[in-house]
């Protein structure tokens, strides 16, 4: 064994060179090939009479309101885990498969398909949050019951591929210090009032994020006799993130949202056009 | 191919025939595996099931009970490992156990209000639950005033799964441990309840996210165990791909962590963008970064993208290898590892540790080769074993796997058979099935019962990590704090597979 290993290691660090990937905060980032994200709607190919991909969602995502019209589908992406079960499942390409993951939303109500994408009614932080928290951020994280799929996608935040840091933003230990709760898992019976304690101890203005659909809504392990539906009726929410899990970039995104550094990308359950920008969120 | 062939035997036991019969199969060389209880309807009295292995390479046993009276037999004192799932039994289905060493509630946390065990039919109420402290046990001596509870979590520092480790200690040394687990139980095995089959996948991969495809395949292992179909022999031959490519970037991850533990910051980044880039390649094969919904009864749902796994492969292989040299001379780190929670070969088999942290103390067990399923047997499987059962041996193991699991891959991708990728899979109404898989912490077994309908009555998951973290605490015991972080950390645990 050789005693002197740690120059080797800042050789192997310095030789590595930079591993993290520039935010381009447009366009598609690197290293999400092939991700499969929220399957598209298109309800011009509905079948009237079907129901296959209702039968088909665990998580109760698709539901049919009353009529035949071909707007009968109801699809709440907040409620969606990602598994692609309604592509099988319909007949008629309805749903397609899509990379779309930038569902970082301050609205509930525009992860709901709509044909109409408006901005919704909650798109303004009900605090100046850059003013008060210039470009740093403290997270606190919570798990409250997740699969630990969320965890391992935030953990990676951290490794030097994303390198969370770069943005001012750091996850801290002390609810005390914490501007940011974000809270994953569908909230147990036995973690609720851990993460209410959590909440309650951080100091205003705080913000709430529920990251992964678990925490959005409950996803497919929400209600039974154990589990709440996430954050809702619990906590208030300042940005819902579905996803399962969310990958890296989303978490990314919905943190810079937050932040007031990037813009919603989604409206009516659609990821809306880009408009052109001249440089990286990080710029 | 393969589910039908290992379907094993029912044996029928009276109740007051446990303890002999149980005492018998031990001498015998046996080890019990787990146990659970089932209702097999609304009105019908409640069934134990014992799942046992009598040797390496035999079929597993089971052992059907439906006990006349309560309290049953405890089997704990003969067989430590059965402990837990008795109390789990006890506070979800409303068993009582005679003779159960540890007679306190498991799963359901000190504090919880349950008008009735809840998985017990009928029972509808939502668990609450209000916090109770931990009381310091009587203890006796002159030292008594320097003992100080630490109860730490359930939301602890860092991005950590919840969980509460209470620590009795006396300065710098850990006289007893006790992790509060279960904060994260979520009732999983009741919402498989009246799915049908094919979707119960998508929650089995959402039992333990980062175990999402060696659950997905011991679940779907049970309901073709169940419905007796095949599996087609190139499904079975991409399922391999899928479980060490789950293998690869959980231990990549493992190693980040652990060098984390012992402040080596650059083999810490190292080990994380490792496993950033194995998780890449995951998202390229399957379009999801932990290789979800693909596995379905029957087969594969979709076609994976094979043919990029050769070349990242090679890149990958190539900066492990130096990446692993690098761990093997850092005396900062394997100084921290070597004799730090020391795990005997006696206690790991009777406690019921599995996976690496089993094959770390000595014992040579792995059921991709003793209870082959898949194509495992067609490949060059190398079981890693190492008898130090201390962290460092924890870590070799997993360092050796890394490297099988690159040979294993490599074979799959350079040898695929051609054919369908799915059999029809139709569920058989009243069967049941086991099915088990090795996930990167060790073996992973459901067991399914059917209804009349063909819907989903009664899954059973037994969780490696429900029974790694039974074992874990008696490395902890009599330690001190400075190890705590890496003893942990080098068994490699979930908190939601244990709790699910």
């Amino acid at each position: 064994m050789s005693v002197k290993t740690i120059p080797l290691w800042t050789l192997t660090g310095l030789r590595q060179g930079k591993a993290t990937t520039r935010w381009r905060g447009h366009g598609p980032e690197p290293g999400q090939d092939g991700f499969l994200g929220m399957p598209r709607l298109d309800p011009e190919k509905c079948q009237p009479g079907c129901e296959e991909c209702v039968a088909a969602c665990l998580p109760g995502a698709i539901s049919l309101t009353a009529g035949d019209s071909r707007e009968r589908v109801r699809v709440d992406y907040g409620r969606c885990v990602v598994c692609q079960l309604c592509i099988d499942a319909c007949p008629t390409g309805a749903f397609s498969a899509s990379s779309d993951w930038a569902f970082g939303s301050r609205n509930r109500g525009d992860l709901i398909w709509s044909r109409t994408a408006a901005p919704g009614a909650g798109s303004t932080l009900k605090h100046a949050i850059r003013r008060v928290f210039g470009r740093s951020l403290h997270i606190r994280h919570v798990d409250a019951g997740s699969c630990n799929g969320c965890e391992s996608e935030l953990q990676a935040l951290n490794n030097p591929y994303y390198n969370l840091h770069r943005f001012g933003v750091f996850f801290t230990a002390s609810p005390r210090s914490a501007d940011l709760l974000l809270v994953t898992g569908p909230v147990t019976y036995a973690m609720r009032a851990p993460l209410v304690q959590t909440f309650d101890a951080m100091p205003e203005p705080r913000f709430v994020i529920a990251a992964g659909t678990c925490a959005v809504s409950g996803g497919t392990n929400g209600g039974g006799y154990s589990c709440g539906r996430g954050l809702e009726g619990l906590l208030p929410v300042d940005v819902y993130l579905p996803g399962c899990p969310p990958n890296p970039p989303a978490i990314i995104q919905a943190l810079l949202l937050l932040l007031e550094r990037l813009p919603q990308r989604v409206r009516g359950g659609q990821i809306t056009p880009e408009e052109p920008r001249s440089g990286g969120a990080h710029a | 191919m393969m589910c039908s062939s290992t379907a094993p035997a029912i044996t029928d036991l009276a109740a007051d025939g446990l303890e002999s019969h149980c005492r018998a199969a031990l001498a015998a060389g046996a080890r019990m595996q787990f146990m659970y209880a089932l209702f097999p309807s609304r009105d019908a009295p409640a069934q134990l099931r014992y799942v046992l292995h009598p040797g390496p390479g035999a079929p597993p046993q089971i052992w059907r009970c439906e006990p006349e009276a309560q309290p049953v037999a405890s089997l704990a004192a003969m067989a430590p490992l059965l402990s837990w799932y008795e109390r789990e039994a006890t506070d979800l289905f409303g068993i009582s156990f005679r003779g159960q060493p540890m007679p306190q509630p498991l799963v359901l946390l000190p504090g919880t209000l349950a008008e009735r065990p809840p998985m017990t039919p009928g029972a509808t109420t939502p668990l609450r639950h209000v916090a109770a402290p931990h009381p310091l046990p009587d203890l006796a001596g002159a030292a008594r005033a320097d003992v100080q509870i630490m109860p730490f979590g359930p939301v602890r520092a860092d991005v950590l799964e919840s969980a509460q480790l209470v620590f009795y200690y006396i300065g710098e040394a850990i006289l007893h441990f006790h992790p509060q687990l279960f904060f994260k139980h979520r009732g999983m095995e009741k919402r498989f309840e009246g799915l049908a089959p094919r979707i119960g996948t998508v929650l089995a991969e959402r039992v333990s996210g980062v175990g999402s495809v060696a659950h997905a395949l011991a679940y779907c292992h049970a309901i073709e165990a169940a419905a007796g179909c095949d599996v087609p022999r190139r499904a079975a031959w991409l399922r391999v791909l899928l479980a060490e490519l789950e293998r690869l970037y959980n231990h990549l991850q493992y190693l980040g962590h652990l060098c984390h533990t012992t402040t080596l910051k650059v083999g810490e980044a190292q080990g994380k963008y490792l496993e950033e880039l194995a998780k890449q390649l995951n998202c390229r094969v399957s379009g999801s970064r932990l290789l979800r919904g693909l596995i379905v009864p029957g087969g594969l749902s979709r076609e994976p993208a094979v043919t990029v796994v050769g070349p990242e492969l090679d890149r990958l292989e190539r900066e492990f290898l130096r990446y692993s040299d690098l761990l093997a001379s850092t005396n900062s780190h394997v100084d921290r590892l070597m004799t730090t929670g020391v795990l005997g070969r006696r206690l790991a088999f009777d406690q019921g540790a599995t996976g690496p942290v089993e094959r770390a103390s000595g014992i040579d067990r792995d059921s991709r080769r003793d209870q082959p399923y898949g194509a495992y047997a067609e490949l060059p499987l190398r079981v890693a074993v190492r008898e130090g059962g201390d962290a460092y041996a924890r870590q070799s193991v997993r360092l050796d796997e890394i490297l099988n699991s690159i040979t294993l891959l490599r074979a799959v991708w350079a040898g695929l058979p051609a054919g369908p990728i799915r059999a029809p899979c139709a569920a058989v109404p009243c069967s049941e099935g086991l099915g088990w898989a090795e996930t990167p912490r060790g073996t992973a077994y459901y067991a399914v019962h059917l209804d009349a309908a063909g819907r989903l009555g009664r899954v059973k998951i037994k969780s490696p990590s429900f029974s790694n973290w039974r074992v874990f605490p008696y490395t902890v015991h009599d330690s001190n704090m400075m190890d705590y972080a890496i003893n942990e950390a080098s068994f490699g645990l979930t908190v939601s597979g244990c709790d699910r």
